[in-house]
């Protein structure tokens, strides 16, 4: 094992204040551990730093500009400033010509996991002036119609975040960008619908889009639905890997899913199906009540207590008749670990066998 | 797995066999991709050119069921080499010198001729692996869903065990599970040879501790699996309960099962929907869905974690554990008066040796890893560091054998089966999900193109795929994913019922039914009524 050999801690000047940093940290990151709260846009922290949006910028002593502190690493000795007058100014004035782009400012939390990101600086800075009332840049696409993904890039501010995680996060490269400049337009290869590119509908891109511009065609199908927006900490029904979700509810509905983004198992990732396919739950398919086979052969509603007399007969007769060892059990692989613990406790308390397995096999 | 998630973007070479990982563990797959970018090299085996062979450094193509030649062929060039690790072997291994002159008969070429891989390519890739400090396998169904799934799963061992690459960071040998909870339903006893917490049911100590504990004399023998018990139905098998499982359409030789459930005197499914499985029950009982069910779940990395209820059920339905309590209440069984799942969950962990450090307020925010021996204890993210659970490591003396059925002049060819991104299993809960078929929907044959032309197939067209066992009609998808000579199904969808196909044979040591091998025909099909 090498392990770092110890060191004189090396330290940067804070806000006035000496600070501890490891070697590799960046001004942003030693910053946020010191909860200084400086605003970004294009930052994602599971990304590499990208230094576009311009806003995280610093005073560094000795630097003839502000510097953007998410890309420049701690060095000893640095004496850096995060919030002076003039830095403040500058962060009002980029985030007012942002804003003069934008169709509208106040968009729905339900677009997205960080969709309320640009809102959120806009209303600190107090940038909502119009001073740059202007042309708006970006232009949504109305012709893809995939049901998960809108793309209203009247809302984009080029932060490169979606086509950042697409190729970083998930690797599949299926979103670039076109043009530069006021003209920058985010797009698929040969600009088709998402359905024709590399995309398999993670939704990382709507997850991560700071303004809303990439959204939730799903979850925004409640924004006028009544009631508060609450999450609840779970793990995707799905396959194997156990990815932390954070479902949104609204009243008795689940609405939407956000990734977790400090999930041990996914750290933020998720596929289409853990993102996308939740609603089964509500399907009207779904068993409401039990169903017991009549003598006409066919199933019929029941009430629990009848239903359970009937399964509990079924039992009771099989064993009397044909010995313990004429009941099986088959455990869920899908339900909580509770139902396969009592299933199992169920053959081997009530008949005494091992006649138990769970649908591994197959 | 051996290793947590976090180390699939450690190692410096990646082994990938029998995983369509990028469509089947998809955030699993991106890992792999970060450590691809940071340098690693990737080797994928799979019968067809997936997403994940498109990522690698080298693709090795093998023949359908050609795994263990695959892999003791590899062996057998690790060892030629001087790439083994000596000292490993010597104090974490045992039986390495009959291992090493085993393998002395099984060259490349010998493994070429029965797998299709060249034999440059095998010593490629053994190179590769032997070669690397950190190398790790990673592997699913393609695997395990073998009358050999045994053997390939020890082949992969003993490459792990000769080369060191295992109880390290970045190394191990990696199942990827397939399901949400398949884990826990294994953790929590759902086994007929193990009591919860992977306790033999054959160790005389379990059986008094559980004695004990369950207050009654259970069987000192070790049940039958399901594969046997569905054997069985009509005959010893008289009354099944089954909770959560499409039976139907998930397990192989699909009129034989149904023949089975619908032999039994009584049959109760405790479920979500009314699945083809459930319509052939006695009684049918309504149980709560994700969103719906507080419970704990054990991902493929042993990580216990919380499932939280966020919104009331529809109707009546209940969790499955208030349903088998309340059967086993009527039924008169003692130790089912639980109030909550809480209690459920606290009573496995006092009887399970692996969860014994946890309970249902430890694992609140997904941090532990079992084995958890105690409240002390870390939680375990990597396991056999140090030592085996077992002592010493095993080289298991394997040799090839031809799947259960091979192809003929009457079925000539390799029809394999498994699963797509944007569907699930039997599609009974992504097939409720709005939006998923603007994606998927429908089922479609994936046929080489050179295939397509030459059985007088058309893409977009009818065939019609035919087994010993049965037949299905289904569309036809020209696409280099196949290679030539072997066809792909998914099993998720209802009208397309591949399992009436498979079935051919089974593992005898785990009976895991061999789902990835069919011989097939597959003739064009003129019904102008399918034609669409």
């Amino acid at each position: 094992m090498n392990l770092p050999l110890p060191k004189q801690a090396a330290t940067i000047t804070l806000d006035g204040e000496e600070v501890a940093f490891t070697e590799g940290e960046t001004i942003y990151e030693i910053s946020e551990r010191h909860r200084k709260q400086i605003p970004t846009l294009c930052y994602d922290p599971r990304l590499e730093a990208f230094g576009g949006c311009r806003l995280c910028v610093v005073e560094l002593e000795g630097a003839r500009n502000p510097v953007a502190s998410c890309t420049t690493k701690a060095t000893p000795g640095m004496v850096v400033r995060t919030a002076t007058e003039d830095i403040e100014k500058h962060r009002k004035t980029l985030l007012e010509m942002v804003t003069s782009e934008n169709r509208e400012l106040d968009v729905d939390s339900l677009r997205g996991y960080a969709s309320q990101e640009l809102t959120r600086l806009v209303n600190r800075y107090e940038a909502r002036t119009g001073r740059f009332i202007g042309a708006a840049s970006g232009t949504t696409n109305t012709d893809d119609k995939n049901p998960f993904i809108f793309r209203d890039y009247d809302f984009c501010i080029s932060c490169y975040r979606c086509v950042r995680v697409c190729a970083e996060q998930e690797g599949d490269y299926a979103i670039s960008v076109m043009n530069r400049g006021f003209h920058t337009q985010i797009t698929t290869e040969f600009n088709g619908a998402l359905r024709d590119s590399a995309c398999t509908f993670c939704g990382q891109c709507v997850q991560t889009c700071p303004t809303g511009a990439l959204a939730d065609k799903k979850a925004m199908r409640a924004v006028e639905m009544p009631g508060e927006i609450e999450k609840t900490r779970t793990i995707c029904p799905y396959c194997g890997v156990g990815c932390s979700i954070d479902l949104l509810t609204k009243e008795d509905r689940i609405v939407g899913i956000h990734p977790a983004m400090d999930g041990p198992a996914n750290e933020g990732a998720l596929c289409v199906k853990g993102q996308f396919a939740f609603d089964f739950v509500h399907h009207p398919d779904r068993l409401t009540t039990p169903l017991v086979r009549g003598e006409d052969g066919e199933l019929h509603e029941a009430s629990w207590d009848a239903a359970l007399y009937r399964a509990a007969e079924g039992f009771r007769r099989a064993g009397d008749t044909h010995g313990r060892h004429s009941i099986y059990g088959v455990a869920s692989g899908r339900a909580p670990s509770e139902a396969a613990y009592l299933m199992q406790k169920f053959i081997r308390v009530g008949f005494g066998t091992n006649y138990i397995d769970n649908c591994s096999r197959a | 797995m051996s290793n947590p998630l976090i180390d699939m973007e450690k190692p410096d070479v990646i082994f990938c066999i029998g995983t369509n990982m990028t469509e089947c563990h998809p955030v699993a797959a991106t890992r792999l991709k970060k450590a691809i970018a940071q340098g690693a090299k990737l080797i994928v085996a799979d019968p067809r050119r997936i997403g994940l062979a498109e990522l690698s450094d080298l693709y090795l193509p093998l023949r359908v069921g050609s795994d263990v030649a695959l892999l003791l062929g590899m062996a057998h060039v690790i060892a030629r080499e001087g790439l083994i690790d000596r000292d490993f072997i010597e104090s974490r291994t045992t039986d390495s010198d009959a291992f090493l002159e085993h393998l002395v008969e099984f060259t490349p070429r010998w493994a070429e001729e029965i797998s299709g891989v060249p034999a440059k390519d095998i010593e490629t890739a053994a190179i590769w692996y032997g070669e690397s400090g950190k190398a790790a396998i990673y592997y699913t169904l393609g695997i395990t869903e073998h009358i050999c799934g045994v053997d390939n799963v020890q082949s992969l061992c003993n490459l792990a065990l000769m080369t060191g690459n295992i109880g390290r960071e970045g190394t191990g040998i990696n199942p990827m599970r397939g399901q949400n909870n398949i884990q826990g339903a294994g953790d929590s006893g759902a086994l007929p040879n193990n009591y919860p917490g992977f306790q033999p049911v054959i160790d005389p100590a379990n059986q008094a501790k559980f004695k004990e504990l369950y207050g009654r004399e259970i069987d000192l023998d070790k049940g039958i699996t399901k594969v046997t018990a569905l054997d069985l139905c009509g005959e010893e098998i008289r009354a099944m309960l089954i909770d959560g499982e499409n039976t139907l359409l998930s397990d192989p030789d699909r009129v034989h099962c149904e023949h089975a459930l619908r032999s039994l005197d009584h049959l109760v499914v405790i479920d979500i929907f009314l699945t083809d499985t459930a319509e052939l029950a006695d009684v049918v009982l309504p149980a709560t869905a994700f969103g719906e069910t507080d419970g704990v779940c054990s991902n493929t990395e042993r990580r216990v974690q919380r499932l939280r209820a966020a919104v009331p059920p529809p109707g009546q339905a209940k969790p499955d554990w208030w349903i088998v309590c309340q059967l086993a209440q009527r039924l008169g069984f003692t130790g089912f008066d639980f109030g909550e799942p809480k209690e459920v969950f606290n009573e496995l962990c006092s009887v399970s040796p692996i969860y014994a450090g946890l309970d249902w307020e430890r694992i609140d925010k997904s941090e532990y890893q079992w084995p958890v021996p105690d409240k002390n204890h870390p939680g375990t993210p990597r396991l056999h560091e140090g030592e085996f659970v077992n002592g010493r490591g095993i080289f298991s003396i394997v040799r090839y054998r031809d799947p259960a059925e091979t192809i003929s002049d009457e079925f000539p060819v390799w029809l394999t089966t498994g699963r797509r991104l944007q569907s699930y299993h039997t599609r009974t809960q992504t097939g409720r999900a709005q939006g998923i078929d603007y994606l998927l929907s429908e089922e479609a044959l994936e046929v080489n193109p050179v295939d397509v032309e030459d059985w007088g197939l058309r893409d977009g067209g009818w065939c019609e795929l035919s087994s010993v066992r049965g037949s299905v009609k289904v569309k036809v998808k020209s696409t280099n994913r196949s290679p030539r000579g072997t066809v792909f199904a998914s099993f998720s969808f209802s009208d397309v019922p591949v399992n009436i196909l498979t079935g051919s044979g089974y593992d005898p040591i785990t009976e895991t039914a061999e789902l990835k091998v069919c011989p097939v025909r597959v003739d064009p099909a003129n019904d102008s009524r399918l034609e669409t």
